[in-house]
């Protein structure tokens, strides 16, 4: 066993805490008030090569490895969630060239990405097909060398400002699951429209859009895998990213706590710290002790995910599970030891907690989780 | 044993139910997004004589009891619970100080106002240095000729700008703690009263928060509550029955959740993991009522309540987040869009666990209720 990153690694993680400390942690209430996409911190990640880390060497990137990758995502998450999926949906964007493309495609679509010229994003949810991603309606019609896609995709996070869309859409109508093919778009040449951005909880600066794609036409070339692959291909990208919003939920909890145990050791009642009180204690000592095992089993799904190990799909769904669960009860917990200062926008632990309710939703929501490890364990 | 509601309780929530549901529940959407006041439902609760649930008929009000007035903010909590939190803070620790601790010329002057909903009532013990610790305060009241000066800040003021009558605790005396804190009646008029910072916050954005600024703001002796010396007993007692006002908050919105809840899940279909989920959601809600109405039974019966009321307060407060969470993640992604009721019961649900005594002070008072000797 070996619970250590690589010198490699402790670099990356140096580098970027560094970036996040001077530029993303100082921008990160103002990017919540004011909803808006920080178009800069994806320059700042960009300029830094962080947009390379999902990527191998061969492909214009840095790392390619799911452990590099929830490092970066649990380092920016700490100070900024919203800014911390700008490396997490790259990822997302990413995983389906990588386990279904083509040497040519990989080659063709992937520069672009790792270097931050364009940022991806993942179309799988539609309005009447969240949790049940086989009921899809897009459609994919295809004439001679090229496909014409036709649908609403809903929940799309980056889908308004992504250069590089993946979307799934019936290319055999009635075939189940089994007529689901893999598309990567093009904004230049396959354009799709904006018809909505949804006003959320939390994660309020990731543009989180509607999608209308009315008659797009996208090569033929750009279809990953073979036709009626793509419901396997969702699916295995999903194995991948779920660590990775595990390490997201990972970071927001420990950012909360960070703020908060030093909250704690300041804040005087009783004419002492209130650090001092055991109830405070008690609580302190269960929040860590909540984000350490939920640190162990992220980066566990995520050492599985670099090892293509065979039960990937059950550990990353507990990953994902545990970390989503565990950072809405630890920064629920965070506001509470700040008190009446913690409820309100002055101090980033309210931001946090309203942040943390999405990791336990998407990627499929934690029902939909309990229902793939349980489905494991009775195989 | 009777579990029951007696008749006049139960006709008493379906004419607030009725008034909450037709008037505060359609606006409960819009003062949350434009984060403003209320007007409409706390003008049309005047009109209904909510303002003045606990104040007695010949003072103009309802004359009604504790159960009366939690029943009253559950039911405008399963509506809207900023609006339900205005009027808590007003009946509760804003009005009944003056009910109990007022002489007969304070009650005559302040009451019939504050019952009909002229006057809103406010409270104001917590300052930056003074949270948990309210007895820490440091507001001061220099005694003059024929009253007093009151300078200093508090913060977390529920009702700031909008309230016309502030109960002020500040330290009269050098005495040590507790036994150095007055209670005043500040007239929001009252030269010298300043409204500071409002406070941008997570949830409950129909109801104002924020900080009132007292500088050399001058009260007639007449405005003093009580004896010098008494003010920390006024605000502990003030609080005991506050609590049962926001345990009815806490079941209004995790009611609301529960009812969406059930909502969304005939029209979208359900299998156990929801129903579980939701089976859990009401059991702790049914729990929570329980043990809410019996601190005000006990409230209302003159009976000893603290305790009581501090286990209802946490009990409710923890389960309205909660079951506002669960009822979120049933909900998924379609309830995080803001204008939803889910998300935004999660943010309202979280201010109960914090205001009216944290729930971390509502344990050391259980446990120090316990542990009384006896």
């Amino acid at each position: 066993m070996d619970f250590e990153f690589t010198a490699e690694q402790v670099a990356i993680r140096d580098t970027i805490r560094e970036l996040v400390q001077d530029r993303v942690a100082p921008r990160a209430a103002e990017i919540d008030q004011s909803g808006e996409y920080p178009k800069d911190i994806e320059t700042l990640f960009a300029e830094n090569g962080l947009l390379g880390i999902p990527f191998p060497e061969e492909y214009g990137g840095i790392s390619g490895s799911s452990v590099t990758i929830c490092m970066g995502i649990e380092e920016i998450a700490k100070a900024c969630a919203s800014s911390s999926l700008i490396l997490a949906v790259q990822a997302l964007g990413a995983y389906p060239i990588l386990v279904a493309g083509s040497e040519e495609q990989k080659k063709r679509l992937c520069p672009p990405l790792a270097s931050g010229e364009k940022v991806a994003a993942y179309a799988l949810s539609e309005p009447g097909s969240g949790s049940d991603a086989a009921a899809m309606k897009t459609r994919a019609k295809k004439h001679g060398d090229e496909y014409v896609l036709n649908g609403t995709k809903q929940f799309i996070t980056h889908g308004s400002v992504a250069g590089t869309l993946v979307v799934f859409a019936e290319t055999e109508p009635g075939n189940d699951h089994r007529g689901i093919s893999a598309f990567v778009l093009e904004r230049e040449t396959s354009p799709w429209t904006v018809a909505k951005l949804e006003h959320k909880l939390g994660i309020r600066g990731s543009p989180t859009a509607q999608i209308v794609l009315e008659d797009v036409k996208v090569p033929a070339a750009n279809r990953l895998g073979d036709e009626g692959a793509g419901f396997k291909i969702a699916l295995a990208v999903l194995d991948r990213s779920r660590p990775g919003i595990g390490a997201q939920a990972l970071g927001i909890a420990e950012g909360a706590f960070e703020y908060a145990l030093n909250y704690v050791k300041d804040r005087q009642q009783f004419g002492q710290p209130i650090a001092a009180f055991q109830g405070i204690q008690f609580m302190l000592a269960d929040i860590a002790t909540q984000i350490e095992a939920a640190r162990h089993l992220v980066y566990r799904a995520a050492t599985k995910v670099d090892t293509r190990a065979a039960d990937l799909t059950k550990v990353a769904a507990m990953a994902k599970l545990f970390a989503s669960d565990m950072a809405m009860r630890v920064t629920t917990d965070c506001v509470q030891l700040l008190g009446g200062y913690g409820y309100i926008s002055d101090y980033p632990v309210e931001r946090m907690m309203r942040d943390a309710k999405i990791t336990q939703i998407y990627e499929g929501t934690n029902q939909i989780q309990r229902v793939v490890i349980a489905r494991a364990l009775l195989r | 044993m009777d579990l029951e509601l007696a008749p006049e309780h139960a006709s008493f929530r379906d004419s607030v139910r009725e008034l909450a549901q037709g008037v505060v529940l359609p606006l409960a959407a819009e003062v949350d997004r434009e984060h403003r006041f209320p007007d409409e439902a706390i003008q049309a609760a005047a009109e209904s004589g909510l303002m003045g649930v606990l104040v007695p008929r010949e003072y103009g009000g309802a004359g009604l009891d504790a159960l009366a007035f939690a029943i009253c903010i559950e039911e405008l909590a399963q509506a809207c619970a900023a609006t339900a939190v205005i009027v808590d803070v007003h009946t509760s620790v804003g009005t009944e100080p003056i009910l109990l601790f007022g002489d007969e010329d304070q009650k005559r002057k302040w009451l019939p106002r504050l019952a009909s909903g002229e006057l809103l009532g406010a409270f104001a013990l917590t300052e930056p240095a003074s949270g948990s610790d309210a007895a820490a305060l440091e507001m001061t009241a220099r005694r003059t000729a024929d009253g007093y000066v009151l300078n200093g800040t508090k913060v977390f003021i529920t009702n700031i700008g909008r309230a016309g009558l502030y109960v002020v605790f500040a330290r009269t005396g050098p005495d040590e703690k507790a036994a150095g804190v007055t209670a005043f009646l500040v007239p929001a008029k009252a030269e010298g009263v300043r409204v500071g910072q409002v406070f941008d916050k997570m949830g409950l954005h129909g109801s104002p928060t924020g900080e009132l600024v007292l500088e050399d703001v001058s009260i007639p002796a007449s405005n003093r509550l009580g004896r010098e010396g008494q003010g920390f007993m006024v605000a502990m007692r003030a609080l005991d029955s506050g609590r049962i006002g926001i345990s009815g908050q806490a079941l209004g919105i995790a009611q609301a959740a529960v009812e969406e809840t059930r909502a969304l899940m005939r029209e979208r279909g359900h299998e156990q993991g929801d129903d579980f989920s939701l089976a859990d959601m009401a059991t702790r809600v049914e729990s929570a009522r329980l043990l809410a109405y019996r601190a005000a039974w006990l409230c209302s019966r003159g009976k000893t309540f603290t305790r009581e009321a501090s286990m209802s307060k946490l009990h409710a407060t923890d389960t309205a987040m909660q079951v506002a969470l669960d009822a979120l993640q049933i909900a998924g992604e379609d309830g995080a869009v803001a204008g939803s009721p889910f998300e935004r019961h999660v943010r309202d649900a979280k201010a109960l666990q914090i205001y009216e005594g944290s729930n971390q002070v509502q344990r050391i008072v259980i446990a120090r209720e316990l542990m009384k000797t006896g």
